[in-house]
């Protein structure tokens, strides 16, 4: 017998009882349903994450110099100053797998514009390759700095949308000058919106400067702390035991003024900076790119083999792989839920097949005595519980889009159409019409047709 | 030329420990084209001897030959096949699927055929059937919307279509009354004479009985007695004892 016609004649026979189909179908609809929604919202999600891991800089290594001991006491990461621009240059040279480098020099202080102010969360001296290396070249308003502003130190800076909401309330900041540190800085352009990062950090509430201005000027002005906050002796005021155990310390030097400071900048022999910030080519080259700058450092600092790095790269990577394998593993977790649920509704199957079967045991017993083979029962019976699981499937495609479009209308939950969900949805049906319809179709094919036609 | 050869047909149900003989030894021929009723009383082992004739079951001990061949020893699929092609079956309870039209009634064998009719030729096919035993007007009825003679007579069309050369009947006007079993009689003789099918049917009615060119008597399993009926002509008999 063919396939269609077989198929046609388990349609007739679920036709002959439509309301218990749909009810035997409900499980199969119900977890179909729930593994679409829950792929569907999954592959949102991960690829939301993907956004959001790009927007932080994809395949971005952060290279930081090493801890200081001594003594056995450390000191923790980055404190020892041992980085230099130079070597970031070295390795934008001599590193094939990184695309581009640039040094940072980290501040945290206060922004000053009319009688307005903020501290801004990070405020990075640097160059303008910082802005390739985040893709983030693109600038809502203004131009980025020069090279040359960062040769000659100039003056000038970048801001984040939250600087620009917080300081100039929405108004173009382009041309202004704001004060850092009572340094006026020319806002030369605003950054794109970039929204938060995968810690819910803001990544716009964001200052730019060339980094030797910021390691000169900004932070070279304060040679006790580069956080403005600690410089108040306001607290030490109401705190009696800073009298015992004073926290700021006696000048030994009278103060300069800032026009004397900046007059005359610190001599300094060899500019030391606070990080560099490299990208790979991509993030299969990220391991290539570490061991290149490895050797590259190590050359450059003269570290004999037995010695330990003096520097710490850290990458993205990690942090990205260790978020998707967390959602991942919740999507999974879910899914496996909703299999559940496919498996319970295709017991319902099974069970509905066996009263089915017991119920037609004449018909079974008529189609025997006109000649069909048990063969033939067991693959009409086998249809047709692959019939009922594939309308409930589609069925259950249907709910499970329509509940996923749900949740992102309702929720605004990032939502993804997926089309291996949909195959897998079919298949999965299928495949529990034949698991869970072969008990019943087997055991009508056993049947004896003498036996079968007597059944009252 | 026999169409049925039976010799020594025994047939045995095993109960456990006990064995309960219900065919002992049965021997007959039946040719082409006979008319035939298998009588008896009540357990006299009709049904059982219906069932090995109509290769549902296999004889315990004996040879069957049908058709020249011998098919007490078939496989379960070679005896389905067999019926399909060879031989129609009319029950005492009609057997109709039910919400299922005449038409579609009629036509459910040929999806086991090998012949491999399409949907049009089937249906075609079904219809000429129905249209033989005069239920040409009644086509998409579904069973509960004919009556018992009417749906016996859907039952008759649809052990036809596969134009097998022996029909079986068991009891097959237990369930009418005595007008329509008449008019399923009359059809059982005219699709003897007519079309030259052989038919066999059981009953304990004599009345039934009466309408058979030939009856057989069952008593405890074994031929009490085979006889042709005081209606066939002698023709006939002779060939049959
Ligand atoms: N499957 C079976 N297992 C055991 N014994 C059986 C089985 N089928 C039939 N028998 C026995 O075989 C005997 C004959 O049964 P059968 O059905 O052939 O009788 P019958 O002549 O058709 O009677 P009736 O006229 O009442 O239909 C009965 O005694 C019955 O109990
Ligand atoms: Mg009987």
């Amino acid at each position: 017998m063919r396939v269609y016609a077989t198929a046609r004649t388990a349609f007739k026979a679920l036709r002959r009882n439509p309301m218990r189909a749909m009810l035997t179908t409900l499980g199969i609809v119900i977890g179909v349903g729930a593994v679409i929604a829950m792929m569907e919202i999954g592959a949102g999600s991960s690829a939301a994450l993907k956004k959001t891991i790009a927007s932080m800089g994809a395949n971005v290594l952060v290279i930081q110099p090493g801890t200081a001991a001594s003594g056995g006491v450390s000191f923790g990461a980055g404190s020892t100053t041992n980085l230099t621009p130079e070597d970031s240059q070295a390795i934008l040279r001599e590193c094939p797998a990184i695309r581009n480098a640039t040094p940072m020099v980290r501040a945290r202080t206060q922004v000053v514009y009319g009688n307005r102010n903020w501290v801004p969360n990070a405020m990075y001296g640097t160059t303008p390759a910082y802005l390739a290396v985040q893709n983030w070249s693109n600038l809502a308003e203004g131009e980025p700095f020069s090279d040359r502003d960062v040769l000659n130190s100039n003056r000038v800076c970048l801001l984040g949308q939250t600087l620009v909401r917080e300081l100039f309330e929405g108004v173009s900041p382009v041309g202004k000058d704001i004060r850092i540190k009572n340094i006026a800085f020319r806002v030369i352009g605003v950054l794109a919106p970039k929204g938060a990062n995968m810690m819910g950090m803001d990544q716009d509430d964001i200052i730019l400067a060339p980094w030797t201005t910021i390691k000169y000027r900004v932070t070279g002005t304060s040679l006790t702390s580069a956080n403005q906050s600690t410089d108040s002796t306001a607290s030490t005021a109401v705190n009696t035991l800073s009298n015992r155990y004073p926290a700021t310390q006696g000048t030994l030097y009278p103060a300069q003024d800032s026009v004397q400071q900046s007059d005359n900048p610190m001599p300094v022999r060899f500019a030391n900076i606070d990080s560099i910030m490299a990208a790979a080519n991509s993030s299969e080259e990220i391991s290539l790119a570490i061991e290149q700058i490895t050797g590259v450092l190590r050359e450059r600092h003269h570290l004999r083999p037995d010695e330990p790095d003096d520097f710490s790269i850290r990458d993205m990577a990690e942090l990205t792989k260790t978020l998707s394998t967390t959602t991942t593993l919740m999507t999974n977790l879910l899914l496996a839920v909703a299999m559940i649920s496919l498996v319970v509704g295709g017991v319902g199957i099974m069970n509905i097949m066996l009263v089915s079967v017991t119920e037609r045991t004449r018909e079974i017993g008529l189609r025997m005595a006109v000649g069909a083979r048990g063969r033939d029962i067991l693959r009409q019976f086998l249809v047709e519980a692959v019939v009922l699981c594939l309308t409930g499937g589609a069925m259950g495609i249907v709910l499970g889009h329509g509940g996923s479009l749900l949740v992102k209308l309702l929720l605004h939950w990032p939502v993804e159409t997926s089309p291996t969900a949909i195959a897998a949805a079919v298949l999965v049906s299928a495949g529990v019409g034949i698991i869970f319809g072969f008990y019943p179709a087997w055991k009508a094919s056993r049947l004896d047709p003498i036996e079968a036609l007597r059944y009252e | 030329m026999e169409l049925i050869k039976l010799r020594g047909i025994e047939k045995t149900y095993q109960m456990g420990d006990i064995s309960v003989p219900v065919l002992k030894g049965i021997s007959l021929s039946i040719k082409r084209g006979e008319l035939l009723a298998l009588t008896g009383s009540s357990g006299s082992g009709k049904s059982t001897l219906m069932n090995i004739l109509g290769c549902l079951d296999r004889p315990t001990a004996g040879e069957y030959w049908l058709d020249g061949q011998e098919i007490s020893q078939l496989s379960t699929d070679e005896r389905a096949l067999l019926r399909n092609r060879k031989l129609g079956f009319v029950f005492q309870s009609f057997n109709l699927l039910a919400r299922t039209s005449a038409i579609d009634n009629v036509a459910m064998p040929l999806a086991y055929s090998a012949e491999n009719l399409n949907d049009r030729e089937a249906r075609e096919r079904a219809a000429e059937m129905l249209m033989r035993v005069g239920l040409a007007d009644r086509l998409d009825h579904y069973p509960s919307q004919l009556s018992g003679g009417q749906q016996q007579r859907v039952a008759i069309a649809r052990a036809l279509i596969n134009r097998p050369p022996v029909l079986f009947a068991d009891e097959p006007t237990g369930n009418l009354d005595s007008k329509t079993s008449e008019e399923v009689l009359q059809m059982f003789e005219r699709l003897n004479t007519e079309d030259g099918i052989t038919i066999i049917m059981v009953t304990h009615d004599p009345k039934v009985a009466g309408h058979a060119k030939r009856v057989i008597r069952l008593h405890d399993g074994l031929i009490l007695d085979d006889a042709p009926t005081a209606g066939s002509n002698s023709e006939n008999s002779g060939e049959a004892s």
